[in-house]
């Protein structure tokens, strides 16, 4: 069933680029777009799977740990963000796999629109679905680990800019290890290197956010970090998705 | 230039100038190894502080530069991989990983030996310390992907894309690892005296690093190599070479 659907998503959105050649890149863009929000959100249990691992690993630390409030507020800042991590990182695999299983990443990439902006676009929908919503969810989860107060903005902002970066790094993994039958654990040995800096400058900056000054030099370097990701990664995942499609 | 280029992309060339160059740097690194050894370890005076302890630099320091440049030279032959299409690189790039983790280990453990007697635990979470486990980890991650495809083209092409990309995140996570650093924990110790080190123990540290990267060339020389017969074993050269009868 699904995939009959996305054939025929797909097929509507070559037709259009077929009618209006002369603005190709942004139909196409569009296309893409509107095709992968339209797939997740017909298999909801994608886009929410992340967000239950989330608040389930958040309540397993006071379990494991201490209910104590004052060393939960301690180490939240860095169990948010090493949590949020997690779970954006479990739902990298699924990335390309549905396209790559039914053969719709083939036509993405016989398309005469650059990869590097389809996969871009591929990423922000998975970012729109998976960091998004985790960054809007952190704060109550930092409310159960009693989070100080005034943090709370910061750690949803740093996570929104953080979560892209990591979409863009992750999505390289993703983009090599889709080819592989068992590439799952193979993807996190390959991006959770790459994820700490985000992590650190996350991290921090939500630490900075409770002691109060400094937050947005740490929000800066998040920013930066996404710009250089944004440049960079397209082009990585690009050549990784030709890699795994043709060998 | 370009006729270079050509002769480097025979594998056949690179087999011959190997077996030439091969032997220069064996010795060469057999040489300095023994010289730097005796000398920092028997000759160097000891460490006003540290005392006879600090004599690891000599083995802890070269180990972790060589691990650094074999990241970089990986990289590199892994953008000569995919630019030139010279198989030759990536053959080396594939035999330099193993040593390149190795090195990385080696330098982690004779930290943690280290710190024993200097800092009087096995681990300390030290920026360093930190940044060359990510770097272990680099490494474990290409020789893994590398090993994943069945396919070889397709297992060196990623493996060289993932070694650029690495190459690429190796100073953005060294200096956010620093920066971590110093916000976490303010430094109680550090490693002092490496630029202000006397002559005596500068010197044998010198020629203990450029052993290691003779030993590091030398190595992969000979390793490029028997990988060149082993994938060309189908080539008429190689067969006349085994004397093979046809």
């Amino acid at each position: 069933m699904a995939g009959s659907e996305t054939r025929l998503v797909a097929g509507e959105g070559r037709g259009v680029s077929r009618r209006e050649p002369r603005s190709g890149l942004a139909v196409a863009l569009w296309a893409t777009l509107k095709r992968d929000l339209l797939l997740l959100m017909r298999r909801r249990s994608e886009v929410l799977n992340p967000l239950v691992f989330f608040a389930l690993v958040i309540t397993l630390f006071p379990i494991g740990i201490s209910p104590d409030p004052q060393l939960l507020a301690t180490i939240a800042p860095g169990l948010l963000w090493v949590a949020a991590l997690l779970a954006a990182l479990l739902s990298l695999d699924s990335l390309f796999r549905g396209d790559y299983d039914d053969g719709s990443l083939e036509q993405l990439l016989l398309t005469p629109q650059p990869l590097p902006m389809l996969a871009l676009a591929k990423v922000t929908v998975h970012w729109l679905l998976t960091g998004l919503p985790l960054a809007l969810m952190a704060p109550v989860l930092g409310i159960m680990l009693s989070l100080p107060a005034g943090s709370y903005l910061v750690l949803a902002f740093s996570l929104v800019l953080g979560t892209a970066s990591l979409s863009l790094i992750g999505a390289i993994g993703a983009a090599l290890t889709v080819g592989l039958s068992r590439g799952g654990v193979l993807l996190s040995l390959l991006v959770l290197p790459l994820y700490i800096p985000v992590l650190i400058f996350g991290a921090g900056a939500v630490q900075a956010g409770i002691v109060g000054d400094g937050a947005a030099a740490h929000l800066a370097i998040l920013g930066a970090l996404l710009a250089l990701a944004l440049m960079l990664a397209p082009w990585a995942i690009a050549a990784s998705l030709r890699i795994s499609i043709n060998g | 230039m370009w006729a270079f280029i050509n002769k480097l992309r025979s594998p056949k060339w690179f087999y011959a100038i190997g077996a030439r160059l091969q032997p220069f740097f064996w010795v060469a690194a057999a040489a300095l190894i023994l010289v730097g050894t005796v000398w920092g370890l028997a000759f160097a005076p000891a460490d006003y502080q540290q005392g006879n302890s600090f004599r690891i630099i000599y083995v802890h320091v070269p180990a972790a530069f060589l691990a650094q440049s074999i990241f970089v030279s990986m990289a590199m032959c892994g953008l000569v991989y995919m630019v030139w299409k010279i198989k030759v690189a990536d053959m080396a790039a594939a035999m330099m990983a193993p040593l390149g983790a190795a090195m990385t280990f080696v330098s982690l453990f004779s930290g943690a030996v280290w710190g024993v007697p200097t800092w009087g635990t096995w681990w300390m979470w030290d920026a360093r310390l930190t940044s060359m486990l990510i770097l272990l980890f680099l490494f474990l991650g290409v020789i893994a992907l590398r090993g994943a495809f069945s396919s070889r083209d397709s297992a060196s092409r990623a493996a060289s894309v993932l070694a650029m990309v690495g190459v690429i995140n190796i100073p953005i996570i060294k200096y956010s690892v620093d920066w971590w650093y110093t916000l976490h924990q303010p430094a109680t110790f550090s490693i002092t005296g490496r630029a202000a080190m006397p002559m005596e123990m500068w010197a044998p540290l010198l020629i203990m690093v450029l052993g290691f990267y003779s030993f590091f060339i030398a190595l992969t020389l000979m390793r490029t190599r028997s990988e060149i017969l082993r994938r060309e074993s189908n080539k008429r050269w190689v067969r006349d070479l085994a004397g093979e009868k046809r």
